[in-house]
């Protein structure tokens, strides 16, 4: 649990008009892995993004205090959810952002519901967090498992990679990566040749691809992210897999694992993401203010835009109640009220389970020779707008949704 | 055979090989260092990370390549070795053996978390060298370069030891060292000089292997940590008797994981485990052991 | 540990007459001080230091009096904490065996927190019977090694087993009632795993005081003589592994359902390493120093960790000074000063 104090800001100017009855101090806790493999996606990228948002708010000039709080899970569980109890029980944390590893991101948004506070997720992927796992306390941000293999999935498959071998990382996000590209890819006619699970973190897949290649499967679907994807692709290109005529299908790449890889190994990869920095004029403005102030100029991920865009939401939502009423669940039901609108997705809504609803793009990673630069690295194939991109309220399980 | 495809077959035997020649390399330096110091030396996984370290340094900072790590790191690990020997394994003569394996597990501890505090817990990328990389289609399998090279290789070191202390002279003074060092002393040998560069030697090896992981397995803190585990469980499956068979279960361990991953995959991680646990029902003393 | 345990044990000897009454005054002040602490401390830290004092006590009765060195107890403390956070949660036995895909499948639903943690520890007693049987064939170094390679084998169990969700853990383990109290509340459950705690707790130091204990400290004196005065050595050796295993697993159950989570990170070597830690800093074979141990290097866990990785740096600090310089730990040393043993 690494506690690094990012902003701690004191309205003096307007300290006069603090007699209010109001409460207006809000405490943001970025619960990420700070360390290891998706601490580029996320890590201490997304407490900078947090603390951007709580600057753009404005609110800070309204007489608001808002301090932004970072802490490391170690992609444990445990751990992840000791510092959430902590957070709440102890040092007051209102909200709780981010939080990339599905494990960890399924036990804070149970803790999270018990102390009825705020989870507002960002990084993790398994659309358990508005299926059957959905909370009142949590809303699921930027992309999900399902959006995913919907896209991606799709596409592969129509493309005609029609028989699959998944490569997935044993926990709570491979596991539902897994079983929803599978159930896209049988909708769309295709077949799963086998699976293989390998351990989160793992250094040498070369046993896991020689399993891959044995199967014979056209394409091998990485259910995997960070490190663990970047590692797999390096390693298949090392045992000849394209070669032998199997394709890869990165489920979850992002920018900065493009970034690690280069554009030797990583062109032609085909992926899904909901966002990317070089979209439009308000991506660009939004990143290259992000990029002055990260760790080595990186552009931002998905990850850290959404968790930007989320705590923007949050904090407009919070204004609109004239206060933090310290009470999580009314301010989630503020949240769904109001329609978003941000210079990272645009304009968007939030669904009673709790999913942020706005388009997602299938990317294709650019050749050495299309790209101008660092950064510069994916071509848009196609636009799923917002209310086809997620998985249908009715088909999730969620408990909250009536009817 | 079995139904299992020949290409599955080989090609997990040869990561099977692969995962022997480390283990071999490590049981050796353990076995080394045990015959010379009594000591169970927890922190060889951790130099073995700082082998990988070092060329990955070496590389980035020095601009040094792959061959000349393969020559640096182990010195530099070595050198590493024989001031941690001077001053503090040295202060533990005469007490039970149990407080070096503690030691040296908080030094593990130093090392690892030194380098956590600095990389995280993911790894580094190091490069294949240029010469090494690609591979070949032999039709029954694909073989990458660089895997083959690390067989052959690890292969050859541990023979060279074979050599050194079973048939040089040096060899045969370290050997009555270990044997009787109060008699060799009285030959004019300096033991304690002996013991020193012993365990330089034992750790060295683990950084040479440290190298050769470095490409395979990225550089990563934790590296070591769940390796020497295993290794361990090879050293008591082997016994800490002699060299040749340090190298020849580390081997063949590594063998019966590969085989264990076309087989039965998901037992590939506890295989060497349940092996020794069936090693010390049957012969307590492990497979090639003298009674303790 | 045979090189501290003369010294302990010729303090024990100048002290005896008067050990029991230093023990009576010593606990009474423990207790008050654990009674008193989680109206002036956050509650659930207090119940995680709880469970490793406890864990650490029964680790010390094995390398504190009978010499055994095992470095691989986490797998008890976390395998209990597995089984009785599954029991409370979901309450299904299920022993289809791999390969094959048949055998006996139960579900009776969850269960109540006492019979959750009593659960725990009849199989982290299991465990320690078959652990104990296959390690106790070798001594002293490779003792340590089989124990540290069994407990990764049964880490990969824990990883692999679909009832412990690998990675992800158990979450959200309920805490359940006890007598109609909601042990949901961080205080009410406070005390139980007090009560659990001192139970645990003095249950060790009847152990180490009864006929059996006098056996087994005989045999951390000098193994030979005490196969010659015709004991079966390996018997009482196993005894003490199994009992050792099984208040680990009471530990690791009960720390299972206080923190409401069962996961890898107690199965690990790492957690193995720091119960040595615990007990050496502590001291070894003294009755209260795991105690100490525990609270300082959960304390140091707690508030340290904003520094990320310098707690293990750290943590490798304390094992290195504790061994060259500082073998009898801190309520060793604090014996020794007072003459008392403590």
């Amino acid at each position: 649990m690494r506690l690094t104090t990012a902003t701690a800001i004191a309205a003096l100017t307007l300290g006069a008009f603090g007699a209010q009855a109001q409460d207006k101090t809000v405490k943001i806790g970025n619960l990420n892995d700070m360390s290891s493999l998706y601490a580029d996606i996320g890590g201490p990228g997304s407490t900078l993004a947090a603390q951007m948002a709580a600057e753009d708010s404005g609110l800070v000039a309204k007489g608001w205090k808002i301090e932004v709080i970072g802490g490391d899970h170690q992609n444990k569980p445990d751990v992840g959810g000791s510092i959430a109890r902590q957070w709440y029980d102890v040092d007051n944390v209102d909200l709780i952002v981010d939080t990339p590893n599905s494990g960890v991101a399924l036990a804070v948004s149970q803790i999270t519901k018990d102390k009825n506070r705020v989870f507002l997720n960002s990084g993790a992927a398994s659309s358990d967090l508005t299926g059957k796992a959905c909370s009142p306390n949590t809303i699921h941000w930027t992309y999900d498992t399902y959006a995913l293999a919907n896209t991606t999935g799709k596409a592969v498959v129509k493309a005609g990679g029609d028989s699959w071998f998944f490569l997935t990382s044993d926990y709570a996000f491979g596991h539902a990566l897994e079983r929803d590209t599978e159930a896209v890819v049988l909708a769309s006619g295709g077949k799963v040749a086998g699976k293989v699970r390998h351990p989160l973190n793992t250094p040498d897949f070369s046993s896991f691809l020689l399993q891959a290649q044995t199967s014979k499967a056209k394409i091998i679907g990485l259910a995997n992210a960070g490190g663990d994807t970047t590692n797999s692709i390096k390693q298949a290109s090392e045992f000849g897999i394209a070669s032998g005529g199997q394709q890869l299908a990165a489920l979850l790449l992002f920018v900065n694992d493009v970034h690690a890889l280069g554009l030797n190994v990583a062109q032609g990869l085909t992926f899904t993401e909901s966002f990317y920095w070089d979209l439009n004029e308000q991506t660009r403005g939004f990143s290259d203010r992000f990029a002055k102030r990260s760790k080595g100029g990186a552009k931002p991920s998905m990850v850290q835009a959404g968790t930007y865009s989320a705590v923007l939401h949050y904090l407009k939502a919070l204004e609109a109640l004239g206060g933090n009423p310290k009470d999580g669940a009314k301010v989630v039901a503020k949240m769904k009220e109001m329609p978003t609108d941000d210079p990272i997705f645009g304009k968007g809504t939030i669904r009673q389970d709790g999913r942020k609803i706005h388009p997602v793009y299938l990317f294709e990673v650019k050749k050495p020779a299309e790209s101008k630069g660092p950064w510069d690295y994916y071509k848009l194939k196609a636009t799923v707008p917002a209310d086809e991109a997620f998985r249908p309220m009715k088909d999730g399980g969620c408990p909250l949704v009536k009817g | 055979m079995f139904g299992i495809p020949t290409q599955a077959l080989f090609s997990q035997l040869l990561l099977g090989l692969i995962n022997g020649s480390f283990y071999a390399m490590l049981s050796l330096g353990l076995a080394v260092i045990f015959g010379m110091l009594n000591i169970v030396n927890f922190a060889h996984g951790a130099l073995y990370m700082m082998g990988a370290f070092v060329a990955w340094f070496l590389l980035n900072w020095f601009g040094v390549n792959y061959w000349g790590a393969l020559v640096l790191a182990p010195l530099v690990v070595g050198a590493l070795g024989v001031v941690i020997e001077r001053t503090m394994l040295q202060r533990l003569a005469g007490l039970d053996h149990l407080y070096g394996l503690l030691l040296t597990f908080g030094l593990a501890l130093i090392i690892q978390g030194g380098f956590q505090n600095v990389y995280g817990s993911s790894g580094q990328p190091y490069a294949i060298p240029p010469q090494l990389t690609g591979g070949q289609n032999l039709g029954f399998m694909f073989l990458p370069n660089y895997r083959a090279w690390v067989v052959v290789f690890s292969l050859t070191v541990c023979l060279a030891t074979w050599f050194a202390i079973e048939k040089t002279s040096l060899g045969a003074k370290l050997r009555a060292a270990t044997e009787n060092p109060t008699l060799v002393r009285a030959f004019g040998i300096n033991v304690p000089l002996m013991i020193t560069l012993t365990y330089g030697f034992g750790v060295a090896l683990a950084g040479l292997a440290g190298v050769l992981s470095a490409p395979i397995n990225q550089v990563r803190p934790l590296m070591g940590a769940d390796l020497i585990i295993v290794v361990f469980s090879v050293v008591v499956i082997g016994g800490m008797g002699s060299i040749m068979v340090s190298i020849v279960t580390g081997f063949a361990l590594g063998i019966c994981e590969g085989l264990t991953k076309v087989f039965y995959p998901e037992a590939s991680n506890i295989v060497i485990f349940v092996i020794m646990a069936v090693v010390l029902l049957i012969k307590p003393a492990g497979l090639f052991g003298r009674a303790a | 540990m045979s090189a501290a345990a003369p010294a302990a044990a010729a303090q024990a000897a100048i002290a005896a007459p008067d050990a029991a009454r230093d023990f009576r005054i010593a606990f009474a002040i423990m207790t008050a001080l654990l009674i008193a602490a989680p109206f002036v401390v956050y509650p659930v830290f207090l119940m995680q230091a709880l469970c490793f004092a406890l864990f650490a006590c029964a680790f010390n009765l094995l390398i504190g009096y009978v010499g055994l060195l095992s470095f691989g107890h986490a797998m008890f403390m976390g395998f209990a904490g597995y089984i009785a956070a599954h029991l409370a949660k979901v309450g299904s036995i299920d022993f289809t065996l791999p390969l094959i895909g048949v055998g006996p499948h139960w579900r009776f639903g969850p269960l109540p927190p006492l019979v959750a943690i009593a659960a725990g520890v009849v199989c982290s007693a299991l465990l320690g019977l078959l652990v104990g049987a296959l390690a106790i064939r070798r001594q002293g170094i490779y003792f340590a090694m089989i124990t540290l390679a069994l407990a990764q084998m049964v880490y990969f169990f824990c990883l692999q087993a679909p009832f412990t969700h690998g990675e992800d853990g158990i979450q959200s383990v309920p805490r359940g009632k006890l007598l109609g109290i909601d042990l949901s509340v961080d205080l009410s459950m406070y005390f139980f795993v007090l009560a659990i705690f001192l139970t645990g707790f003095l249950l060790i130091y009847r152990i180490i005081h009864s006929p059996f204990g006098e056996v087994l400290k005989a045999i951390r004196e000098n193994e030979a003589r005490a196969v010659s005065l015709g004991y079966s050595v390996d018997r009482y050796k196993l005894a003490a592994f199994v009992l050792s295993a099984a208040l680990s697993g009471l530990a690791g159950a009960t720390k299972s359902l206080a923190m409401q989570n069962a996961s890898l990170t107690d199965v690990h070597w790492s957690m193995s390493g720091e119960v040595v830690l615990m007990t050496l800093i502590g001291g070894l074979g003294t009755i209260f120093g795991p105690v100490v141990g525990a609270f300082v290097i959960i304390a140091m866990l707690q508030y340290l960790s904003p520094f990320g990785q310098w707690v293990t740096i750290m943590q490798g600090v304390i094992f290195v000074v504790c061994v060259l310089a500082f073998r009898r730990g801190v309520i060793g040393e604090l014996a020794a000063v007072w003459r008392k043993s403590l």
